[in-house]
Parts: C-alpha cells; structure tokens; sequence
C-alpha cells in the first residue's frame, strides 16, 4: 500500500537488477546487524523474534543478516539460540523450516551484561564490528530497545559511551546506517514525552528514530488509505454532508493481566487513547496525502491531529470508568482494586471515552467518540462512520421502524474487514425495510497471506522506510489533546465502577449527548 | 461436499452448484478469482490440488477442463467439490467426443462474474495461448516450459506468441533466485565482466535468468549444463575475484564475495502451489518477463553460448 521510502528508492537507482515494474521481486532489506535488548522480555519471544523468523522464511533478510541479543541473564550464544528457535517454534507464522533456520541460527549471537555496565557494551560494540568483518552487515546496525522505558537513558548514553551510535566510516562508498526503534508509551504526559525525545535525540538523528505503534502495522488500518484513496466510492461521503458521528473503540476482554505494575498510574486514556485511537482518528478524518511517502502522510496526520477540539465541558465531555468484579466471558473475575499490585485506592481508569471535534471545513460539528477499556464482554477494534439519516422517508412510519443508521464499520481486529450497514426490503408482499449488512472479511479474500504487523514494522525498519512509525511532533500533539483531560480527571473525578463483562460505566452512555445517538453494541 | 452430474449442462452444473452453497452455507462466498486449469486425466489430480492449496490464499472457483476421448460421442460429465478441505469451489469438467473443440462454450457461463480470470495450461500448452479459446477468456494465462518436450524451443514459440498477460512457471520459479541476485547487488561489488549460470540441461528457469540477467547487467552470461537438482550456481567474474552463489542441495545457498566470509541462506526448490500463489497474486502484465523472453528469442542461451 505505502510506497518505497527513498532507502528503497535509491537502491534501484544504483542497483541494476532493480527495477520498479518488477513486482515479483521483494524489497528486501539491506545487510545489517539487529541488537535487540530485552530479548527475555514477552514482546520479543511472542512478537520479534518470531517475525524475524517468518521475514526470513519469506526470503526478506538478506544475507549475512545477524541478531545480537543482550539480556543480563548469564548466557551463552546457544542459550539465546535456544530461546529464539523456542519462541520460533512457539509463535511463528509461517510454517519451520530447517533450512530458514539454520540461515538465521548463524548469524545469532548473545551479549551479557547490566545496562549500567561499560564492559558488557564494549563488548556488544565488538560483536558488532566482528558481524561486520565476518558476515558482511556493512557496518548497519538497528538498536531495538524492547525494555522498559526507564531504561531507555542508560542504553542510549551506553551506545553513544561505547560508540555504537556512531555510524562510521562510508564502507566502499556507502554511508552506513544506525537506527534505534522504541515501543511505548512514549512518556506519560507531554513534559515526559518531549524528555524521552530529547535523550534520544541527543545521540540519534530524529530520522533514525523508529516509534512503533503497531497498529499502524495492521494491513486494515493500512487498508483504509486505501479504501478511502484507492476508490471513488468513499470519499463523497466521506464528510460532515453525510457522517453524523464516528465512533473509535477498542475494547479488551482481559483485565490488566501481569501488567498491573505498569498500568496503576497509567490508565486507559495514556494506555491506548493517545496512540492508538487517536493515530485511527487521524488516518480516518486526514484529508488526501500528496503521495504515501512518509513526509506526506505525517503532514496530513499532523494537521488532522492539530486540528482536534477538546469538549468544552469536561466533565460531561469525557468519562472513564475502572472495572468491579464481576463475570466475564463465563468467568468469575476480580475487580481492578483486587487485582494483585494494584493499591486499594489506585484512582486508575480501566476504561475512558472522549468525545472530540475536528475543526476543518470537512468535520465541522461531527463528533468523534473514541473509548477504550478493559473487562469489556468481547475483545474488539473498530472504526464506525455513523451516517445520517435519509432526510425525508417515502415510507410509512411503521414500515421503517426497524431501519437504523447506515453505517460503514472498518473491523481492524478480529477478524478484520469492512462492513456497509444499510435498509433492505423484507421478502414479504409488505413494504418494509430493515438493516442488513455487506461484508467483506479479509480472510476470506486474501487467507493467509496477511503478514503479522511486526513483520511489516521490522522489514520497514531494517529497509529504512518510515511512513508507518509516528513521529515526535505526532506524539506530541496527541499529549496535548490528552493533558489537559487527564488534569482534569486527576482533579476533578473519580472512575466510575463498572461491571466486568459489561460494557462499560453509564457517564460514557450519558457522553453521547441527548440527541438519539448510542455507542455501538460490543 | 462432492456432486457428480453425468450427461449434464452448464444449466443444470449451475443449479447444483447454488443448492450446494446453501447447503454447505457461506462456505463460497469471497472468491477473489476462477481458476481454469486446461488439463489432462494423469495430470488432473496433482494440478487441481496444487490449485485448491493455492487458494487458501486466494480463494476462487477452479474450473478443472479434462478433454477425453475426442473420436467419441459429446457428452458432459462434471465433478462438483464445495466446502471440502478449504474455501472456494472445485468443478473437473469432463468433455468428451466433438465438444472438446468448444470447451469455452461451457466454461463461459461457469465463470465467477466480475472477477479476473487465469488460464493455466500445467503439460502442454497451445503456442499462441491468448489464441486459445480457453486463454482468450482469461487475462492472464500460465504456461508451464518446464512441462514440455522441448523447453528452450517452447520459450521461442512462447515469445514470438506473447501477448500482455502471459506468463510461464519457468519465469515464476526463478523469482527466488532473482531475489538473492538482487540483494546482492544491493552491496557495493567490482566492475563485471561475464557471468555465468549452471543448471541441470532441461532448465528453462536457468535459461531465463541468464537472459535477464545478461539484459539487466550488460554483461556476457553463459549457459552451464551440471547435474542439478535445479539451478545450482550463479557467478559473476569482477575486477575483485568472482561472486559466487551456489546451491548443490536444492535447499540452501551459498553466497562467496570477494575479501568476505561466506554466508548461508535459505533457498529451497518451490512446490506447484506456492508458484501457483505467487502467479496469482498479480494479475497485471509481466513488463521484466515479457522482455526477458523477448530477449531469449534473440538470443537464445544454449550450452557453450552466452546470453
Ligand atoms: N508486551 C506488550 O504487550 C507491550 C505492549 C506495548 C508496549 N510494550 C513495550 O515493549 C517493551 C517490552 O515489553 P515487554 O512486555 O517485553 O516487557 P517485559 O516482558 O517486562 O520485558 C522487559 C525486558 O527488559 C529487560 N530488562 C528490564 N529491566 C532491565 C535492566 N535493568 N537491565 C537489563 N534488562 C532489563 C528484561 O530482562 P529480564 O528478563 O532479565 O528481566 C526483559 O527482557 C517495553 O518498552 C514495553 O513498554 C509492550
């Protein structure tokens, strides 16, 4: 969907075996060494590693590709190995080969060491440089820091100490590269944000910074660029002419799980409104990019971030919730106060709705609702453009009673695709009409071939194409729209308990307004 | 669920098809493409399986054309496959006696409305194959040089015959090799000279690359025959030394650059089904194959020549 990043576009400027027109040929990445830190960590065992392997298997590593990993554990090369080929067996996507194996098992290596600890990465600079000599990386490094946060100043300032960082000399003739990728949350409010930006902007150029948000991997959310884009159907009706509201939800089955640490002091609202909502929000409400390249696409995200409004009253504008126990899903559950490391009197919130505006001549007075909370009845993502009724019904009253909004429902995750909700006729002598549903559901249409989002993230990581990532101005103006709310609640509000398995506190219902309008069912 | 019709027609084929979705329910819906694979008894099996594997990527309705007995009487005999083993829909249509010469009249009205249609020929295949009733309802149609007597005069016919939307397995099996060869010129390597490409004699995918191989670099690329399996070296001469990448096993390649240490990676010999997806994915025309086989007809590679 997204174009090649110019990386790409100057391989096939030097590179005569490239050639645009020829599509069977995968962009592949370049040689390079990839550091991951926190490899023991789950992100890495349930997500990364495997994903290295399924982009190996898709023959999209090249040659030579290496994986250094640094944990504090006291291990071997072979533990490490054993830890991946575990977590590949585990969690891969793609069916185990030996052969793809074998090519990624050779170029595996592991690093043991404190992150406060000189040594360890004088050591991992000369794993690297021996990649280098030996397997012909190219003097490439990408630094993935699958740690917590926390961590992040020591490991930066250990790879500027240890020079690392550096990308040294042109290696004949090409200019090596060094990129750093980061997982959220980046910071908890706007001033923390910008602290973590300026720690790694003090040994990383801001374009070698790689933000994931991994549903901008999703081949649905990048399916709306090209639903909205791609087609002349959409866009018409893609405005406050006929869009009454847009409803954003991502809801979650499951409670805070082993994250409980983390999440007391955090919430919803910072969990998942500032990045992922709210990046859903601008891909749907953006106007057209001038093209897919990364600087396109990050300008019209940003005007359509800059250009949201905050309800004018808080209090019945926004409504956050935590969950009591309660029954989910057949299960007897606790309630969030219960859960093991949260304090009795933690005023975290499970679950937060805002309702937002969009000042541009496209969006003006259409609300968008976006909510998100844990221990809700099923675990769903969605984007739905609620339209406006027709304005005048040729019909008896009674013949439309059951007729609703149309609807089209972009179903990011499970089972991703899209559906139109419109009027029918029933079969019947009678004219009546009620709601059915279009559906198109991209297992059905493109079955296993849908790459998982981590995959796409890393190849475009590794190939140095950054359209996908947010960037630092993104993160910043997402805090600035969720700040003056989380103030707000910190001062003004308590969460409203709500049932676990049921779909949230009643101030989210009464944040619809009065004017017919309802949350969609979960 | 399976339905056999013998002495049957379109009409009757389509009644039973619609009785068994509803039946199996939901079970065909999405399908992406109809499938017509130009087939014989021996072959009919391995292709149809190859097919219905490729369409769990790309669900469509394989219409399976099984020409027998042409001296004998016409008559129709259809072998219904819907919801078994995976989504879409699997027809073998057997044709036998005088309609066998009008196979598209019954396959017209079985084509899926509003989606593309893909001929695919897995043993001999008609040299014009747009010129073929059964490709010329299709946009892209398959060939497969490998599968025939004489691949390298094949290719020959083939290029002579291409029209926008042809395309041959051959071309499809050295994407993989492709691939490497184009990462590894991703790196920085010494001025070419010549190249060269060993494969077992019969090897229509060697002969390919090293047409487009030659085109692309502009270099002199031989043809060298070994014992195989498959393709298994490719080598450049440069100002540096040589760069070599070899595959003895069929399964993994060795890359060898001048001044580095060798590196290993994955390249095994594709299954039918995986080349068959990849075929599938783009429907549009093949710009690089259709010039690679253009060039072939120039300059057809042999052993002891170069491309
Ligand atoms: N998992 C998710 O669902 C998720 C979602 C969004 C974002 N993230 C982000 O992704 C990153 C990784 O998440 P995760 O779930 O994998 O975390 P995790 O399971 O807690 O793992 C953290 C990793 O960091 C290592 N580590 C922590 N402190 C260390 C220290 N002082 N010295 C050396 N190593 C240390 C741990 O090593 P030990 O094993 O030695 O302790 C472990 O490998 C974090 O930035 C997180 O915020 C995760």
């Amino acid at each position: 969907m997204i174009t090649q990043g110019s990386a790409a576009g100057d391989l096939w400027a030097v590179n005569p075996l490239r050639d645009p027109r020829d599509r069977r040929i995968p962009r592949v990445a370049g040689p390079c060494v990839l550091v991951m830190f926190g490899v023991t960590g789950d992100l890495a065992r349930k997500k990364l590693l495997p994903a290295i392997y399924d982009l190996a298997n898709r023959g999209l590593l090249p040659p030579g590709f290496s994986l250094v990993g640094f944990a504090r554990r006291d291990w071997e090369n072979e533990d490490f190995a054993k830890l991946t080929y575990d977590a590949i067996k585990e969690h891969a996507r793609t069916p185990f080969r030996e052969t793809v194996w074998q090519q990624v098992y050779e170029g595996v290596r592991f690093v043991q060491g404190e992150f406060g600890d000189d040594a360890a990465f004088d050591r991992l600079a000369e794993t690297v440089k021996q990649l280098d000599a030996e397997r012909g990386t190219g003097g490439n490094c990408a630094f993935y820091l699958s740690i917590p946060p926390k961590a992040f100043p020591d490991v930066v300032q250990q790879l500027k100490r240890s020079g690392l960082s550096e990308a040294g000399q042109p290696h004949s003739g090409i200019q090596p590269w060094r990129r750093v990728v980061i997982e959220k949350p980046f910071g908890h409010d706007l001033a923390s944000a910008k602290e973590l930006n300026a720690i790694l902007d003090a040994v990383f150029p801001a374009h070698s910074v790689f933000r994931i948000d991994h549903y901008l991997g999703k081949e649905t959310v990048q399916n709306i660029l090209a639903l909205r884009f791609a087609n002349t159907l959409y866009e018409p009706i893609w405005n406050r002419g006929y869009v009454d509201h847009v409803q954003i939800t991502m809801a979650e089955d499951i409670g805070t799980g082993g994250r409980a640490g983390y999440y007391d002091g955090i919430g919803a609202a910072r969990d998942v409104i500032q990045n992922h909502l709210l990046q859903l929000l601008a891909l749907t409400a953006m106007e057209e990019p001038l093209s897919f390249d990364a600087d396109s696409l990050r300008a019209e995200k940003e005007k359509a971030l800059s250009a949201i409004r905050l309800p004018a009253d808080l209090a019945t504008g926004t409504a956050r919730g935590q969950y009591a126990a309660g029954w989910q899903g057949g299960i007897q559950v606790p309630g969030f106060l219960e859960e093991e490391g949260i304090p009795t009197d933690s005023r975290t919130e499970t679950y937060a709705a805002v309702r937002l505006g969009v000042d541009t001549r496209r969006w003006a007075g259409v609300p968008f609702f976006l909510r998100t909370g844990k221990r809700l009845p099923r675990r769903m993502t969605e984007i739905a453009l609620m339209f406006q009724r027709a304005p005048h019904l040729p019909f008896a009253a009674t013949d439309t009673e059951e007729l609703g909004q149309n609807a089209l429902v972009i179903r990011v995750q499970p089972d991703e695709g899209v559906t139109v909700r419109f009027g029918s006729k029933v079969p019947g002598s009678a004219m009546e009409v009620r709601d059915v549903n279009m559906d198109f559901a991209y297992g059905e249409s493109f079955t296993e071939s849908s790459p998982e989002a981590y995959e796409r993230l890393l190849l475009d990581v590794l190939i140095g194409d950054p359209p996908l990532f947010p960037r630092q101005e993104e993160v910043e103006l997402s805090w600035r729209i969720l700040d003056p709310i989380e103030e707000f609640w910190a001062e003004h509000t308590k969460p409203e308990p709500y049932q676990a398995g049921s779909s949230g506190p009643a101030s989210a219902d009464a944040l619809m307004g009065t004017s017919g309008r309802a949350w969609r069912r979960l | 669920m399976t339905i056999d019709l013998t002495e049957t027609t379109t009409g009757a084929i389509h009644d039973a098809l619609m009785q068994a979705r509803r039946q199996v329910g939901g079970a065909a819906l999405g399908m992406v493409l109809t499938l017509i694979i130009v087939t014989d008894e021996s072959a009919q099996y391995d292709s149809v399986r190859a097919a219905s594997q490729a369409g769990r990527e790309h669900p469509c309705r394989v219409l399976g054309v099984i020409i027998r007995n042409p001296a004998g009487r016409s008559r129709l005999d259809a072998e219904i496959r819907v919801g078994e083993g995976g989504p879409g829909e699997t027809l073998l249509l057997r044709m036998h006696g005088p309609l066998g010469q009008h196979a598209d009249s019954v396959i017209a009205p079985l084509v899926l409305p509003d989606t593309p249609v893909v001929t695919w020929w897995p043993g001999q295949a008609p040299a014009i194959p747009s010129a073929d009733p059964l490709g010329a309802l299709a946009q892209r149609r398959v060939t497969d040089a490998a599968a025939s007597d004489k691949p390298r005069q094949m290719l020959t016919a083939l290029a002579s015959g291409y029209r926008p939307g042809d395309t041959d397995l051959s071309w499809t099996r050295a994407t993989s090799w492709r691939s490497l060869l184009a990462a590894t010129f991703d790196q920085p390597y010494g001025n070419m000279t010549s190249g060269t490409v060993s494969a077992e004699q019969h090897n229509p995918s060697a002969d390919l690359i090293a047409t487009w191989l030659a085109g692309r670099l502009g270099i002199p690329v031989a043809r060298e025959v070994s014992a195989g399996p498959g393709i298994t070296e490719v080598s450049f001469a440069t100002a540096d030394g040589d760069i070599t990448l070899s595959r003895p096993d069929g399964r993994t390649a060795t890359l060898a650059k001048p001044g580095q240490a060798e590196r290993r990676v994955a390249l095994h010999r594709r299954e039918t089904t995986e080349l068959l997806a990849e075929e599938l994915r783009r429907l549009d025309p093949d710009e690089v194959y259709a010039e690679a086989l253009a060039r072939f007809a120039v300059h057809p590679v042999d052993e002891g020549t170069s491309a």
